[in-house]
C-alpha cells in the first residue's frame, strides 16, 4: 500500500550530492513530493528531507541506496506519525480584493499572519501541514490570489534518541585535520 | 617545500598508490599530464589504446587479473564520454577502477567551451564516487579518496575530472593515504548473533545449497570458501562472475546458475531447504521469475553491500559483512555434513544434462564445428589454466559453460552490463596484467567487429593474445531469441564478416581459419604454441542455440534442455 514517507539523510556538504541522491529516485521512477536541503546543527553536515509516496518495501530499498553513498553519513525513513513536520506557505493577494473582505477574521481563524503590505498587494504567511495551507488557499481563492508558494517539508523525529545525535559522535575526517 | 605542477602531483600520487600501468589516450585538455609522463622518471607504463572505450575495458581486465585497481586516462569531451560504457560495465561488475578525465580550464566551465562535457554529472549514476578537481591543491586528497573508495568495501569505479588549469598550476605537494572516512564504512562487522543464527539454520537444513558470487573473488575468499565446502560438503553453484572461484573438479562444485547455467543447480534451487547466498546479488538472469524462486528454501544472504540485502529476494537472515570474514568465522564453529543423497540428486541431473546437452555439444561426430566443442578443445589443451576472456552473447555462454576453470580470476567477462565489444580490449588488459599467462579471447564475429581497432594495440605492444573468433555470420544470441520467440524473423542479425585473417595480417598478426573438425585440435595447438599474438577464426554451425535455457519469465526449475 502506498503511503507518505519522510526520508531524512545527513551528508557531507559536497557539490553534486543532491544530484547523486535524486538519481536514486529517478531510476526507480519515484516522484519526489518535496525536498528540502539545509545545513544541520553540525558544521559541514547537510540535512536532506525528502517526502515521497510509495510502498514501504521500496522506501526501505531507496533509503539503503542513499545510505550506501560514500559521502552520506546516515539515512532513515519515517511515517507521518513518527515526526513533527511543517511546510510554510506564502499567499500574495491583490489589495483590491482584500480590502472589502474580512481578512482579520481569516488570519485569526487560520492562525496565519500578514508579513508585508504594498500599494497593490498584501502577503500572508501560514505554517502547517499541507492540508492546512491548502485549506487557507481554498478560502483565499475567493480573493484575487496573485501568487502562491509552498516550501518543501521540514521535519524532526519524535524518537527519544535523535538521528542527529549520531552526528556528535562523528570524528572529523583525517585529511581535513591537516596534521601532516 | 618545492612546488610542483598539478600534472606532476597526479603522477606522483598514483605512484604513491602503487600504480605502474595506465591505459589511456591523449587529447587537448589532458596534454599537461601526458607531457609530464614523457619525462619517464615515474616508471609508469602507459598503454596507448585505439579508442577510450578500449582503455576502460582493458584497465578493468588488468584490475581483475592483477588484483590492483585499473587506471584510465582520457581527455575532456569525447575522450571522456567514450569511457562511459566501460565505466558502467565496471560499476555493474564492482571492479576497482580510477578514471581520470581532463576538463576545460575552470574559468570556462559551464560555457560550452571546446570539448567541454559535464563528465561529473554524466558519470554520476555509474560511478561509486566522483569529484571535479578545479584547484591543483585538491589533487593529493582527491586521489587518496579515489583509491580508498574504489578499492575498499564493495569495490567500484570512481572518476576524477581535472581541469586543465589544475594540471598546470603549482602546489605544495604532500601525499597521505586515506585510512578512513567518517561517512563511509567499508568493513561492516559480522555480528555474533547473526553468526549463531546462520549456524543454527545450516544445522537444521537437510538440503542446503551454496551460491557463490563475484564477492568471493573480490574479497580473495576462495580458500575460505573451499574450506567451508570441504567441511560441510554443501553443494555449491556459482554465478557467471563467480566462475573460477572454485576449481571445477571440486567434488562439491555443482555448476553455474542462471539462464544458461547448468541443469542441476537451477532445478534444485527449488528443491533446496536452505540457500546460502555468498557475495552475489540475485540478478534476474540468475533467479528467473522471483515469485517462484527458492520456493522451499530459507535464505541466508551475506553481502558487503547492505543495499543488496532484501533487494531482489526476501531473506530470512541478511548478513552485512565481508564474505571472506564470514567463512573464516563460521567454518571452525560448524559441525555439520550434508548427506550424500542430496549430492546424488545433483549428480543425477548432471548426467541428464551431460547426455542431452554437453555430450552433443562437445563431442559431435558430424556437422560443422560447434562452439562448445572449440571451447572444450582449448580447455583440454590449456589444462584449464589459461585466462579466458569473452565477448558477450553465445560465445560468452559457451566459454563459461565448457571451459574447466582451475585458477581464481581466470574468467574475464562482462556480467551485469553485457557489453558487446568488451572482449578484445579486455584481452589486451588481461595480457598486460598477466604477461606470463596464456590469455585466450572467445568472441563472436559481431562483438569482435565492435572494437577490433584494438588489434592496433596488440600489434604495437606485441601482446601474445590468442583470439578465437567463433564465426557463424550471425549475432548469435539475438538470433537465438528470434528463433525461439519471434518465429525465426531474423531481423538484422545476419551479418557478413570481413576476411579476419587478412585483417590480422595487416597488423602483423599470425592467423588461421579452421572449418573442419579434423583440423580443430591442431589449429588450437598451433594457436597456443604461437609466440606472439594469434587469431584463429573458427567457422561454426550457423544456427545453433545455447542450452539449457530458462526462458524469460520462467522459473529456475522450468529450465529446458533443448
Amino acid at each position: 500500500m502506498k503511503e507518505m514517507y519522510t526520508i531524512t539523510a545527513f551528508s557531507e556538504n559536497h557539490i553534486g550530492l543532491l544530484n547523486r541522491i535524486t538519481i536514486i529516485f529517478t531510476r526507480r521512477h519515484i516522484n519526489i513530493e518535496s525536498l528540502t536541503v539545509s545545513s544541520s546543527e553540525m558544521k559541514g553536515v547537510h540535512r536532506f528531507t525528502i517526502v515521497i509516496e510509495d510502498e514501504e518495501e521500496l522506501v526501505k530499498k531507496v533509503v539503503k541506496q542513499i545510505a550506501k553513498l560514500p559521502e552520506v553519513l546516515r539515512a532513515a525513513y519515517f511515517q507521518n506519525e513518527d515526526i513533527v513536520y511543517r511546510e510554510i506557505a506564502l499567499y500574495k493577494i491583490s489589495i483590491d480584493s482584500a480590502i472589502d473582505k474580512n481578512l482579520e477574521h481569516l488570519l485569526r481563524e487560520y492562525n496565519a499572519r500578514m508579513v508585508d503590505i504594498q500599494k497593490d498587494f498584501v502577503i500572508i504567511e501560514k505554517t502547517g501541514h499541507v492540508e492546512d495551507t491548502e485549506k487557507l488557499y481554498d478560502i483565499l481563492k475567493h480573493f484575487d490570489i496573485l501568487q502562491f508558494v509552498r516550501s518543501g517539508r521540514i521535519s524532526i523525529s519524535k524518537q527519544k534518541k535523535e538521528l542527529s545525535a549520531y552526528l556528535n559522535e562523528l570524528p572529523i575526517n583525517e585529511y581535513v585535520k591537516g596534521d601532516f | 617545500m618545492k612546488k610542483i605542477t598539478g600534472a606532476e602531483a597526479i603522477l606522483r600520487s598514483l605512484v604513491e598508490e602503487g600504480v605502474d600501468t595506465i591505459f589511456g589516450y591523449p587529447g587537448g585538455a589532458i596534454m599537461p599530464i601526458y607531457d609530464k609522463m614523457y619525462e619517464q622518471d615515474h616508471k609508469i607504463k602507459h598503454i596507448l589504446v585505439r579508442h577510450e572505450q578500449g582503455a576502460a575495458h582493458a584497465a578493468q581486465a588488468y584490475a581483475q587479473v592483477s588484483g590492483k585497481p585499473g587506471i584510465c586516462f582520457a581527455t575532456s569531451g569525447p575522450g571522456a564520454t567514450n569511457l562511459l560504457t566501460g565505466i558502467t560495465n565496471a560499476n555493474l561488475d564492482s571492479i576497482p577502477m580510477i578514471f581520470i578525465t581532463a576538463q576545460v580550464p575552470s574559468h570556462l566551465l559551464g560555457s560550452d567551451a571546446f570539448q567541454e562535457t559535464d563528465m561529473v554529472s554524466l558519470s554520476m549514476p555509474v560511478t561509486k564516487w566522483n569529484f571535479q578537481i578545479t584547484r591543483a591543491e585538491e589533487i593529493p586528497e582527491a586521489i587518496a579518496k579515489a583509491f580508498h573508495f574504489a578499492t575498499t568495501g564493495r569495490p567500484g569505479p570512481v572518476l576524477l575530472d581535472i581541469t586543465k588549469d589544475a594540471q598546470v598550476n603549482e602546489l605544495d605537494y604532500r601525499y597521505k593515504k586515506i585510512k578512513s572516512i567518517r561517512s563511509y564504512n567499508p568493513h561492516p562487522k559480522l555480528r555474533d548473533e547473526d553468526l549463531q543464527e546462520a549456524i543454527n539454520m545450516i544445522r537444521e537444513s537437510k538440503k542446503p545449497m551454496l551460491l557463490a558470487g563475484h564477492g568471493i573473488l573480490l574479497s580473495n575468499g576462495e580458500k575460505e570458501l573451499l574450506s567451508f565446502m570441504e567441511k560441510t560438503h554443501i553443494p555449491t553453484a556459482v554465478t557467471l562472475l563467480g566462475k573460477s572461484a572454485i576449481p571445477e573438479d571440486n567434488p562439491w562444485y555443482v555448476g553455474m546458475l542462471g539462464m544458461h547455467g547448468n541443469y542441476a543447480p537451477n532445478v534444485l534451487t527449488n528443491e533446496a531447504d536452505l540457500i546460502i547466498a555468498a557475495g552475489m546479488r540475485f540478478d534476474d538472469r540468475v533467479t528467473g521469475d522471483l515469485k517462484r524462486y527458492a520456493v522451499k528454501a530459507k535464505v541466508i544472504h551475506i553481502d558487503i553491500d547492505e543495499a543488496e540485502l532484501n533487494k531482489n529476494v526476501q531473506t530470512d537472515l541478511p548478513i552485512n559483512t565481508d564474505i571472506r570474514e564470514f567463512f573464516k568465522a563460521i567454518t571452525p564453529k560448524l559441525n555439520y555434513k550434508v548427506s550424500g543423497e542430496w549430492l546424488d540428486e545433483f549428480e543425477k541431473l548432471y548426467q541428464t544434462e551431460y547426455e542431452r546437452v554437453i555430450k552433443p555439444e562437445c563431442c559431435p561426430s558430424e556437422g560443422k564445428i560447434r562452439s562448445g566443442e572449440a571451447v572444450n578443445v582449448l580447455s583440454d589443451k590449456t589444462k584449464g589454466e589459461a585466462i579466458i576472456v569473452t565477448d558477450v552473447g553465445q560465445n560468452q555462454m559457451y566459454a563459461a559453460r565448457y571451459y574447466h576453470f582451475k585458477n581464481p580470476n581466470s574468467l574475464i567477462t562482462s556480467g551485469g552490463l553485457g557489453t558487446m565489444g568488451f572482449g578484445l580490449p579486455a584481452a589486451v588488459g588481461a595480457q598486460v596484467g598477466a604477461p606470463d599467462k596464456t590469455v585466450v579471447l572467445f568472441a563472436g564475429d559481431g562483438g569482435f567487429q565492435m572494437t577490433f581497432q584494438e588489434l592496433g594495440t596488440i600489434f604495437q605492444y606485441n601482446l601474445p593474445v590468442k583470439m578465437m573468433i567463433l564465426n557463424n555470420n550471425f549475432l548469435g544470441m539475438v538470433r537465438q531469441w528470434q528463433d525461439l520467440f519471434m518465429d525465426k524473423r531474423y531481423a538484422e542479425t545476419n551479418m557478413p564478416t570481413p576476411d579476419f585473417p587478412k585483417l590480422a595480417e595487416s597488423f602483423g598478426i599470425e592467423s588461421h581459419i579452421v572449418t573442419d573438425r579434423a583440423n580443430l585440435e591442431t589449429a588450437v595447438e598451433d594457436m597456443i604454441n604461437a609466440e606472439g599474438p594469434y587469431l584463429l577464426e573458427v567457422k561454426i554451425e550457423k544456427e545453433s542455440n545455447v542450452f539449457p535455457m530458462i526462458y524469460p519469465g520462467k522459473a529456475v526449475d522450468e529450465i529446458v534442455l533443448e
